[in-house]
């Protein structure tokens, strides 16, 4: 089987020379997302608490942070860019399209039921 | 009579049969799958905490209020800084990881060894630091009030700061005694008594006049909502029910019960991988040393289980930014 690596990311923006020096460069690249998302945590900017679609504007951020993690995690450490478009498309396609399945059903349900308990079937104590 | 030959006139495409359409071995193709359906696992537990959150999304607790402990820090307020150590040093292992599989291509089996054994340094730090944070959250460090309705009351005093029931509640001698298996009924124990009981929390809180009540609500500025004074008196009087220290299955001083419980079943799931990663990874480890890969010519299985330590990384980064940034 041969090794051979794609050394380009961010669609070519940036190219490495050897596989070891792409290994270092996503990790610049991780970390770097990583201290954004935790200095947005501590610090909470007041511009970022506006609300977008339901959920505050820092909270999308936050998700869609995380998902460039997992991208790069997947692509780069798990060389999911060196494996052949069949095999990533059965991996990736699936996870991605029943995960948004029940994230789905599940957070609708629940903020069904948020509004029937704050609606007033259900009275708290205080 | 000649036999039959059956031409599909598929022969030598991707799909035609007698090659690797997928170009991948057996083993990693299986560890993928395995993954997927692990991923999906996750995502279910993931999917129930946003369902439960968003059914209590005006009482749930803030999670930088929770986790604020350093180890070797104390009394220090640094909500995110251990997690965020914590992420990296898994990212980090995911990275020598990645490199004994780089290594293993150029059949290099000192720089192998030394990267697989670096990845599990890294994975016995993590797994400590695991255990570490659920010590400090079983612990506990303010102490709260669990209302007759299972709400929380915490407390504050006037500038919102919060207080811990050992600054302004006083332990009198107690004429009630932990019921243990060597007394009475054998078969029938209980739990730690919290070390105050309701009524003398209700005196502390009678004698110190600058201690409010917190409740679970969260109001329009997304703080939790401070009671007044007299509010405060008549909220603990009236349904004040037992004292909670700390955080079990059961109750949990931080708010809602559920909380703790997806936090000790999320990161323990969690756990459970990365401490049966680090297994197998040593493992490898040892079939490193010995020349199994050598010998096989190929450290492929070095990769197969470079692969299942990824994702553990990967699933972390998720319960990294659903328990404690969003």
């Amino acid at each position: 089987m041969g090794h051979e690596h794609k050394l380009e990311i961010l669609r070519g923006l940036v190219k490495f020379k050897s596989n070891t020096q792409k290994i270092w460069g996503v990790l610049i690249l991780l970390s770097i997302v990583t201290a954004v998302e935790v200095a947005l945590g501590i610090y909470k900017p007041e511009a970022l608490m506006t609300q977008v679609l339901s959920m505050k504007l820092l909270n999308w951020i936050f998700i869609i942070l995380t998902i460039v993690k997992a991208y790069y995690i997947t692509w780069d450490f798990m060389h999911m860019r060196d494996e052949t478009k069949a095999l990533r498309r059965m991996v990736v396609w699936t996870a991605v399209f029943l995960i948004c399945y029940l994230v789905f059903i599940l957070l609708q349900e629940g903020g069904y039921i948020e509004g029937v308990y704050s609606t007033g079937f259900v009275k708290r104590d205080f | 009579m000649s036999t039959t030959v059956v031409n599909t006139g598929t022969e030598g495409k991707t799909w035609g049969g007698g090659n690797e359409p997928l170009k991948a071995s057996y083993g990693k193709m299986m560890m993928w799958f395995f993954i997927v359906s692990d991923a999906l696992t996750f995502s279910g537990f993931l999917a129930a905490y946003g369902f439960s959150r968003f059914k209590f999304i005006e009482s749930w607790p803030i999670a930088d209020e929770v986790f604020t402990h350093v180890p070797f820090l104390h009394g220090q307020e640094l909500p995110m800084i251990y997690v965020a150590f914590m992420t990296f040093v898994l990212i980090m292992s995911s990275v020598t990881m990645v490199l004994a599989v780089d290594a293993g291509h150029k059949m290099n089996k000192t720089k192998v060894t030394w990267y697989m054994f670096l990845t599990i340094i890294g994975g016995l730090i993590f797994v400590g630091s695991q255990a570490w944070e659920w010590a400090t959250f079983i612990k506990g460090d303010y102490g709260a009030i669990q209302t007759k309705g299972g709400n929380i009351l915490q407390f504050v005093d006037t500038e919102g700061k919060r207080v811990a029931l050992a600054d302004f509640v006083v332990a009198e001698e107690k004429y009630r005694s932990e019921h243990e298996r060597k007394n009475g009924l054998w078969f029938v124990q209980e739990g730690t008594l919290p070390t105050y009981t309701v009524d003398e929390v209700i005196k502390g809180l009678e004698s110190h006049e600058n201690v409010l009540v917190r409740t679970q609500v969260i109001n329009e500025e997304g703080e939790k909502t401070v009671l007044s004074r007299a509010e405060s008196l008549k909220q603990i009087k009236e349904n004040g029910k037992a004292v909670v220290e700390g955080a079990n299955l059961y109750v949990n001083e931080y708010g809602s019960p559920l909380f703790a419980d997806f936090f000790f079943f999320i990161t323990g799931f969690h756990g459970f991988h990365v401490f049966s990663g680090v297994v197998i990874n040593i493992i490898i480890f040892f079939n490193v040393i010995l020349g199994t890969y050598e010998k096989r010519k190929s450290y492929e299985m070095v990769e197969k289980v470079g692969l299942y330590w990824h994702f553990v990384d990967l699933v972390w980064v998720f319960v990294f930014t659903f328990f404690y940034l969003v």
